[in-house]
C-alpha cells in the first residue's frame, strides 16, 4: 500500500506544483540550502548508505560534486533512495533535483519522459548471474530457465529481446525492488538473475557465498548509466553537465584531491581556464570562479572516484575497461573547458 | 357565508427551495451554488496546471502510449501474451490475472471463514478453541508479512526442480510451482460437456419437482439416486460412444524447468493463500457475530421441531444471521481484491504490478496510468457492492415472503 500512495502522490505532485516546472532550479536549491538528489536503495559502489548513514558511491559522488560547486560543501544533500519504477515520477514532480541512480540514457528516456540525461557515468552493459552448481558457461544455455529481474528496468526489455532474438524460451518473475529480486534468485526460484553486469557483481557481494556464483561472459546490451535532469532548465541541465565533465577533465589534467591546491598556482593556460585564475567560465555556468577545485577537493577526479567505489580500491575491483579516459584505451571523454 | 378554502402552497417551487436550500431557504441555494461553483474552479485548476507543467516540461501526455509495444514478457497471463504486443495487452494481462487471485481467494476466505465460524461456535471445546486461535493468529499479523512468510519461508523451502516431488509421475511440485498435466481437448469433448449440462439441468429440474411434492402434497421424493446416476452416468455413456474427452499432457523435467503440462506460478499460490487466510480470519468473526445474533428461541424452537444441530443451522439460523452478515462480508471482498495489489511484493503480475508498475516506468505517464488504475479498481469494487446488493435485496424479500 505504501507504493500505491506513493505514486499517487507523486503523481498529484506533478499536477499541483508550479515550483516543479519553472526554469528556477539552481535559485530553488539554493533557498533550499540543499541539493535534493535521488539515488538508488543501496547499491553498493554506485549509491549506499554505510552503517552511520553516509551514502557514498559513484552516483553519490556526482550529487556530492554538484552541492560542492553550488554551496562549496558536499554534505548538503538530502539523498532520496528510490526504486527503479518510482524513479522518474520523483523526477517529474520535482521532488529530486537530480537523478544519478545508474540509469541507462535511452532515446525514449530522454524525450518523453520529460527529462534529460546530463552525460555518462558509467559505460555499461547487461549480464547474467547464475550459480556456479549449473555448470552453465554460456548465456545461449539458459534455455527454459527462470529468469528473476527488477521491474521497470531496460533489463527487462532486453531480456525479452535476447531469449526472443535466440529463439529461447524462458520464465521472467518481475520484481519491484533490487532487494527483493536478488532475494528470490537466492532462494532459488530462478536459476538466473540479470542486469548491468556492475550491478550483479555488487549483488553478488551481499549473498550469502559469492563465491558460488559467476557472472556469465556475454554481454546482451549497451548500457550508458547517467544523472538526469529535467526537461526546461537548460542552466541547471549545464550545471550538472560539466560538474561531471570537469571530474573526467580533472583526471586528464592530472589534478588530483591530494595536489588540487598546488595545480591551482600553476601557469598552464588550461589549468588557469580550469581553476578560473584566468576567465570566469565558472560564472558564465551561474557557479564561481574556483567551481572546479571546489569539487576536486570533495570527490576527486573521476578516475578518484571511480577507484573508491567500484574500481581497484573498492570491494568491487572492477577494471576500468571503457570507463577509462579516451587517451589511455577507454571512450570516456570530455569537451574541454574554455 | 362560504368559506374559501385556504390555497395549497406551490408544492413545486417549495420542495425546490427545501431541497436546494434546506432550511436556510434561498440563502442556502446561493451558499450552494458557490461552493460548487468553488469545487468546479478547484478542479479546472488541478487540471490546467498539470497540462501546463506537462506542456512545459515536453512530458507526452494522452493515452497513444497504449497501442506501442510493451516489449517485456510476464510470468502468468490467461490470455495468449508476448513482448511483442501493446500495452492495452499488458493492461488486459494484469487485470485478468488481478480478477483471478481475487474470485479464487473470495471463494476459499469464504468457504474457510464460514468453517471457522461454525467451528468457533461448535460445542467442541477443542474444535472451538482452535478456530478462536486461528482468527487471533491470523488477523492480527500483518497481511504483507504473511504473504512474505509463504512466498519466501513456505514455498521457497520445496526442493529445485530436479529434486521436485512426484505424485504418480505426471504431478510435480518444486520451487517452481506446481506442475500438472495439461488436459488437451478432443473430439469427444464437445458431446461430453454437452452431456454434463444435460444432466445438471435435468438434476435442477427433479429437485424443483421434488420441492414443489413436498410442499403441496407433502410427500417427501427421494432424488439423490437419480441426481448422481444423471451427473455421473450420462458423461460417462457419452465418453464410451464418443471416445475420451481430452487426453493429458504430461509435463516433462527438461534443462532448467518442465516443459509441456500446466504450471501454478508459486507466486500465485502464495497470494492466493495469504489473502484467503487473512480474510477468512475476519469472515468468521462477521459469521459469528451474524449467527449469534440470531435470537436463541430460533435454534431452540429447531431443536424442538427434532432437527439435527446442522439443519437448524442450514435451514433456520443461517438464512436469518445473513441479513446482518452480508454488508460486512461485502467490505471483507472489497478489502481481498484491493489487498491483492500487495502482489508487486512477491512479483505476481497484477494489475497494479505489469500496469502501474512496469508500464508507468517505462513509458513515465503517471497521470494517465493512475487514473486508469484507480478507475479499474473503483469499477471491481463497484460490480462487488451491486452483486452483494441483489443478493441482499433477493434475500430480504425471501425472508419477508
Amino acid at each position: 500500500m505504501k507504493r500505491v500512495s506513493l505514486v499517487f502522490t507523486l503523481a498529484l505532485a506533478a499536477g499541483l506544483s508550479t515550483q516543479a516546472a519553472t526554469a528556477q532550479t539552481l535559485k530553488t536549491v539554493k533557498d533550499r540550502g540543499m541539493l535534493s538528489c535521488g539515488v538508488s536503495q543501496g547499491l553498493p559502489g554506485f549509491s549506499s548508505p554505510d552503517d552511520k548513514g553516509n551514502w557514498t558511491g559513484l552516483d553519490v559522488d556526482v550529487c556530492r560534486a554538484v552541492a560542492a560547486a553550488i554551496f562549496n560543501d558536499a554534505t548538503k544533500i538530502k539523498f532520496v533512495p528510490l526504486s527503479a519504477k518510482d524513479r522518474f515520477t520523483a523526477l517529474q514532480s520535482g521532488e529530486i533535483d537530480v537523478l544519478s541512480r545508474n540509469t541507462t540514457w535511452t532515446l525514449s528516456r530522454d524525450t518523453s519522459l520529460g527529462a534529460n540525461f546530463t552525460g555518462v557515468t558509467y559505460y555499461d552493459g547487461q549480464g547474467f548471474l547464475v550459480k556456479k552448481s549449473l555448470k552453465v558457461n554460456s548465456a545461449l544455455e539458459l534455455n527454459s530457465a527462470s529468469v528473476c529481474v527488477q521491474t521497470g528496468t531496460t533489463t527487462e526489455q532486453n531480456l525479452a529481446d535476447y531469449f526472443k532474438g535466440n529463439n529461447m524460451k524462458y520464465e521472467v518473475i518481475a520484481f519491484g525492488t533490487a532487494d527483493e529480486t536478488v532475494k528470490a534468485y537466492e532462494s532459488g526460484r530462478c536459476d538466473v538473475f540479470t542486469s548491468d553486469v556492475s550491478q550483479l557483481y555488487a549483488e553478488r557481494l551481499k549473498l550469502s557465498n559469492p563465491a558460488d556464483h559467476a557472472v556469465l561472459p556475454e554481454v546482451i546490451s549497451k548500457e550508458p548509466l547517467g544523472p538526469m535532469v529535467r526537461h526546461g532548465d537548460d542552466q541547471w541541465f549545464d550545471i550538472v553537465k560539466w560538474v561531471l565533465f570537469a571530474m573526467v577533465d580533472a583526471e586528464e589534467l592530472g589534478v588530483t584531491q591530494k595536489n588540487v591546491d598546488d595545480m591551482a598556482k600553476s601557469d598552464k593556460p588550461e589549468l588557469k581556464r580550469a581553476f578560473g585564475t584566468d576567465g570566469n567560465l565558472g560564472e558564465q555556468l551561474g557557479l564561481t570562479k574556483d567551481w572546479v577545485s571546489r569539487i576536486v577537493k570533495a570527490v576527486g577526479n573521476y578516475g578518484e572516484s571511480f577507484d573508491r567505489n567500484v574500481g581497484a580500491g573498492s570491494k568491487l575491483g572492477i577494471a576500468r575497461g571503457l570507463n577509462q579516459l579516451w587517451n589511455k584505451g577507454g571512450i570516456q571523454y570530455a569537451p574541454p573547458i574554455r | 357565508m362560504t368559506i374559501e378554502p385556504r390555497k395549497p402552497p406551490p408544492q413545486f417551487a417549495f420542495r425546490l427551495k427545501r431541497a436546494l436550500g434546506g432550511r436556510a431557504g434561498w440563502t442556502g441555494f446561493v451558499l450552494q451554488i458557490l461552493f460548487v461553483a468553488a469545487l468546479v474552479w478547484i478542479g479546472y485548476e488541478i487540471v490546467a496546471n498539470a497540462r501546463a507543467n506537462l506542456q512545459a516540461q515536453r512530458i507526452t501526455s494522452g493515452f497513444g502510449f497504449l497501442n506501442n509495444t510493451a516489449g517485456f514478457d510476464v510470468s502468468q497471463s490467461l490470455i495468449p501474451y508476448s513482448g511483442s504486443d501493446t500495452y492495452t495487452r499488458v493492461f488486459l494481462v494484469g487485470l485478468l490475472n488481478t480478477l483471478l487471485v481475487s474470485i479464487i481467494g473470495i471463494f476459499f476466505a469464504t468457504v474457510i471463514g464460514f468453517l471457522v465460524a461454525l467451528g468457533r461456535l461448535s460445542p467442541n471445546w477443542l474444535l472451538s478453541r482452535i478456530s478462536g486461535g486461528y482468527v487471533e493468529l491470523i488477523r492480527n499479523l500483518p497481511l504483507l508479512f504473511q504473504i512474505l512468510f509463504w512466498y519466501l519461508a513456505v514455498l521457497s523451502a520445496l526442493p529445485n526442480p530436479r529434486q521436485s516431488i512426484s505424485l504418480f509421475g505426471s504431478f510435480f511440485l518444486s520451487n517452481r510451482g506446481f506442475v500438472i498435466p495439461k488436459p488437451i481437448a478432443n473430439a469427444g469433448l464437445e458431446p461430453f460437456a454437452l452431456a454434463i449440462l444435460v444432466a445438471i439441468v435435468a438434476s435442477l429440474l427433479l429437485r424443483r419437482y421434488a420441492r414443489r411434492q413436498l410442499f403441496e402434497s407433502g410427500r417427501l421424493v427421494t432424488i439423490w439416486p437419480y441426481v448422481v446416476g444423471l451427473l455421473i452416468g450420462l458423461p460417462l455413456v457419452t465418453a464410451l460412444v464418443f471416445g475420451a474427452p481430452v487426453t493429458f499432457e504430461v509435463p516433462e523435467l527438461k534443462g532448467f524447468n518442465f516443459s509441456g503440462g500446466s504450471r501454478i506460478i508459486p507466486e500465485f499460490v502464495a497470494l492466493t493463500l495469504a489473502l484467503s487466510t487473512y480474510t477468512a480470519a475476519f469472515i468468521a468473526e462477521i459469521v459469528r457475530a451474524g449467527i449469534q445474533s440470531v435470537h436463541k428461541g430460533q435454534m431452540e424452537a429447531g431443536s424442538s421441531l427434532g432437527l439435527q444441530r446442522g439443519s437448524v443451522l442450514r435451514l433456520i439460523v443461517v438464512p436469518q444471521a445473513m441479513r446482518v452478515i452480508l454488508p460486512p462480508l461485502t467490505n471483507q471482498y472489497l478489502n481481498l481484491t484491493k489487498n491483492s495489489s500487495l502482489a508487486v511484493a512477491i512479483g505476481y503480475p497484477d494489475l497494479f504490478s505489469v500496469f502501474a508498475g512496469t508500464t508507468l516506468s517505462q513509458t513515465g505517464q503517471a497521470i494517465e496510468i493512475i487514473a486508469i488504475t484507480m478507475g479499474v479498481y473503483l469499477l471491481i469494487s463497484l460490480v462487488t457492492s451491486a452483486i452483494m446488493s441483489f443478493y441482499g435485496w433477493r434475500l430480504g424479500r425471501s425472508l419477508n415472503a
